[in-house]
């Protein structure tokens, strides 16, 4: 019975698991296959990729043409459901209205969350990216370092099948040998981006995607995950063997039916669920840590959403992976007469150093690629090949007038034709219609290539989150409300992203569509946009300065857990959920050992 | 599911999905206006086909359908390639987004309804007729005046911005459809059992190799 109701449910489990994404899913995954009795509390409602994927609808068969609304912001068929910049009865609020103030808040109620459309990207952070207060005294270290968390990056892309290649590269790391899956092949404009940007001494390698390139090793790579624990492997190597290679077609963000991509949905819940530990309670909206006479967390209250009634269940160990904000609004929302301003908030930094990642991006078109023979290049969907950032040493000598760096994740090809295809090129056809349209069309049709930069935010004390006074969401919740500002070191990293970007679309002998914007403060995406919003309730080695210790236990309650984005202490331009997975299963290990040991 | 497997499945799933025949909007007026203001939700059924007219009532009437017909043909006409973009279903595609309740839609339905008027009154005002009943040197020479905004009068740099929505639609709409896909010579979406990357013809002579 692995999804529960009020009727089915137990009365206690070991760990309660407050969120089915990234964070939760590895969580309970972890607990799961080492023996733990875990409920998982999902507020939104069940998902099931293998039988409501669109895979292989074309936009004629999609309201609009498929394009995004306020109810699929992006695009019809992708795969969130019930979620997007805005969720019906579930408001926040800005502290300030004005564009440089404005936080974007992206949520997905569903199970999942928002792994079944993400970008699938995952990378590693490096060594540099633990230490930035070390290296340029802004922000802060993490209390670990890459050599802690390594030996989980490659659980991790062993478990959940991430191509890539190793390249060897500064602060880049390479994954040991057997991790990665072979990287796919670039297509034309990918092989035209390389060459081009390296005469301008930019590096172009092969990016590194959740999305199996071939079968994952099935024989090999259970005992490397859990060895020792006969049932485990048994029951991960067959489901490995359910998963299918990609079969080159049809968008990751849609989800995947045949599980070829990571999604927590079709690579962590599966195998967890059959090892019989793991119940799941859809539609149990989390709003409340509850605290015992012991100073313990006793378990969590939520409301069921299909009834609307307030309900309470126990566990030894609460892990909240709710996504960072709605970590740390459950948590600021769990007031006792121990904890007046949030639970676990004695340092008085929840909410604060919330991060996103800075994002920029220029188009460009390019005569080489125009009316090309027809290709398949539907390929891996994207990031066959990127651009790791490359600038450490003119930055570390202050030659660049900002602080950290940006990767650069471009696109080109003869992807699906679709609403956008033709749509605003006026700039290179003068204003065609008629035969001369259709003729602009087809020779346009391929050539553009899209540049999108992913920065490094430092944090900072004018960037955070709390609890709005006045307003609540439709169950009564308080919700949040959120504080936004960038430093000079954002803006000029975005200005620097628009340079590059059109200078290597010149170098490729196009043009961009729009000239570089050099002032950072247009270039740069709004705050929580690219949505990897991570911070809230950073780890650290100071239980003054930080919530949570570096096993994601917060400092001020022993069996209370952070698992998600919330406990990043800085925000590489690394796409954060390989880590958030690595942290996730380094500290269930962690939560099994102390509960074998009977400490928890 | 083994790949092999897997790929059949896929194979046959696609080969049963029916090629969808665009047609006529019929919706019921007074169900219509029950849900005039709804969209589809944020968690709407995805495998199901869409057709104009189902999820929200749809605006046009016949004359405006009649010149948007006409209009979408100087856009998208027929040539040795491929059909014209209304034998595509591009008025009802256009219907369908100018009469949805989000803020994107709503806005061009303005300009959309705005500009179909401004065709008519500047064809009456040049020739003394309706746009649909000028020849096709006269719709032209209308056309030729708004298709650029960059270089239309002052005056009509409204109408301009119509023609280049219409465009946008219209162009939407079309390459959207099956025909325009094959109009561009599109040939994914299909399952292959590998990638093999561009050919090496073809990166040689782009000197890529």
């Amino acid at each position: 019975m692995p999804f529960v109701t009020a009727k089915t449910q137990q009365s206690a489990y070991d760990v309660i698991v407050v969120g089915s994404g990234a964070a939760g899913g590895q969580s309970a995954y972890t607990l799961c296959m080492d023996g733990a009795k875990v409920l998982m509390l999902e507020a939104g409602r069940k998902y099931s990729p293998d039988t409501e994927t669109p895979m292989f609808q074309t936009p004629d068969l999609a309201p609009l043409a498929g394009t995004g609304t306020p109810e699929k912001p992006f695009g019809f068929y992708d795969a969130t459901v019930d979620g997007g910049w805005q969720v019906p009865g579930e408001p926040y609020t800005r502290a300030s209205e004005e564009d440089a103030g404005r936080f974007e808040w992206w949520r997905a109620r569903m199970l999942g969350g928002r792994t079944n459309h993400w970008g699938r990207i995952s990378l590693r952070n490096g060594p540099y990216d633990f230490k930035p207060y070390s290296r340029d005294g802004l922000g802060q270290d993490w209390p670990i370092g890459y050599e802690d968390i390594a030996p989980y990056y490659d659980k991790v892309e062993l478990l959940i099948g991430v191509y890539g290649s190793n390249e060897g590269l500064e602060n880049t790391p390479n994954s040991p040998p057997g991790c990665l899956l072979p990287p796919p092949k670039p297509l034309v404009s990918d092989l035209l981006v390389a060459q081009r940007a390296k005469r301008l001494g930019i590096p172009v390698i092969p990016g590194h995607r959740a999305v199996l390139t071939q079968p994952l090793d099935y024989r090999r790579s259970p005992a490397r995950l859990h060895p020792g624990n006969a049932t485990a492997q048994r029951i991960l190597a067959e489901d490995m063997r359910k998963r299918a290679a990609c079969l080159w077609a049809t968008p990751c963000g849609r989800g995947c039916a045949i599980r070829a991509n990571y999604q927590s949905t079709t690579v962590h819940l599966p195998p967890a669920l059959r090892t019989g530990n793991l119940d799941i309670r859809t539609d149990a909206m989390v709003y409340e840590v509850t605290l015992g006479r012991d100073g313990r967390a006793s378990g969590v209250s939520f409301v069921d959403r299909l009834s609307g009634k307030h309900l309470h269940v126990k566990a030894r160990v609460v892990i909240l992976a709710a996504s960072a904000c709605e970590t740390v609004r459950i948590l600021l929302n769990s007031n006792s007469a121990r904890f007046a301003v949030g639970l676990a908030n004695s340092s008085g930094k929840l909410g604060r150093y919330l991060m996103d990642t800075v994002g920029s991006s220029v188009s460009g078109q390019v005569p080489l690629l125009e009316s090309l023979p027809p290709l398949n290049e539907d390929a891996a969907d994207g990031h066959q090949l990127y651009v790791p950032w490359w600038l450490y040493q003119e930055q570390h000598a202050g030659k660049l007038g900002f602080a950290r760096g940006y990767h650069i994740e471009f696109g080109g090809g003869k992807r699906m034709p679709g609403f956008g295809t033709a749509a605003g090129i006026e700039w290179l056809t003068g204003g065609s219609y008629g035969a001369k349209f259709k003729q602009d069309v087809r020779r346009y049709y391929g050539s553009f290539v899209d540049f999108d930069g992913r920065g490094e935010m430092i944090p900072n004390d004018q960037s955070y989150c709390e609890i709005d006074p006045q307003v609540k969401d439709k169950w009564g919740i308080p919700v949040l409300r959120f504080h936004w500002q960038w430093s000079e070191h954002e803006l000029k990293q975005a200005a620097h992203m628009q340079k590059t970007f059109v200078d290597i679309i010149e170098a490729m002998g196009g043009k961009p569509r729009d000239p570089p914007q050099s002032d950072g403060a247009k270039a740069i995406a709004p705050g929580g946009s690219i949505i990897h919003e991570v911070g809230g309730a950073i780890m650290g080695s100071d239980p003054k300065s930080s919530v949570t210790n570096p096993w994601c236990q917060t400092w001020d309650v022993e069996n209370l857990f952070v698992t998600d984005g919330a406990v990043f202490a800085s925000n590489a331009d690394k796409n954060p959920t390989l880590t958030i997975m690595a942290l996730a299963w380094r500290a269930a290990d962690h939560i099994l050992e102390r509960m074998r040991r009977k400490e928890l | 599911m083994d790949r092999r497997t897997t790929i059949k499945w896929v194979l046959a799933a696609g080969a049963a999905w029916p090629l969808v025949e665009r047609r006529a909007a019929s919706a019921d007026p007074a169900s219509s206006a029950a849900q005039a203001a709804r969209g589809y939700g944020t968690d709407p059924n995805l495998l199901t086909n869409n057709h104009p007219g189902e999820l929200w009532p749809l605006t046009l009437t016949a004359a405006q359908q009649r010149l948007a017909g006409i209009l979408s043909d100087i856009i998208i006409p027929a040539d040795e390639h491929s059909p014209s973009a209304s034998a595509v279903g591009v008025v009802e595609f256009i219907d369908e987004w100018v009469s949805a309740p989000y803020p994107t839609q709503q806005r061009d339905r303005g300009i959309v309804l705005g500009g179909l008027a401004w065709l008519n009154a500047e064809a009456g005002r040049r020739f003394g007729k309706e746009f649909s009943d000028l020849d096709a040197a006269r719709q032209h020479g209308i056309c030729d005046d708004i298709c650029d905004e960059a270089r239309a009068a002052s005056e009509r740099r409204e109408a301009a911005r119509f023609f280049a929505l219409f465009r946008d639609l219209t162009a939407g709409g079309f390459y959207s459809s099956p025909v325009g896909r094959k109009d561009l010579n599109y040939i994914g979406n299909v399952p292959l059992a590998s990638f093999d990357g561009p050919p090496a013809a073809l990166l040689k002579t782009m000197g890529l190799s």
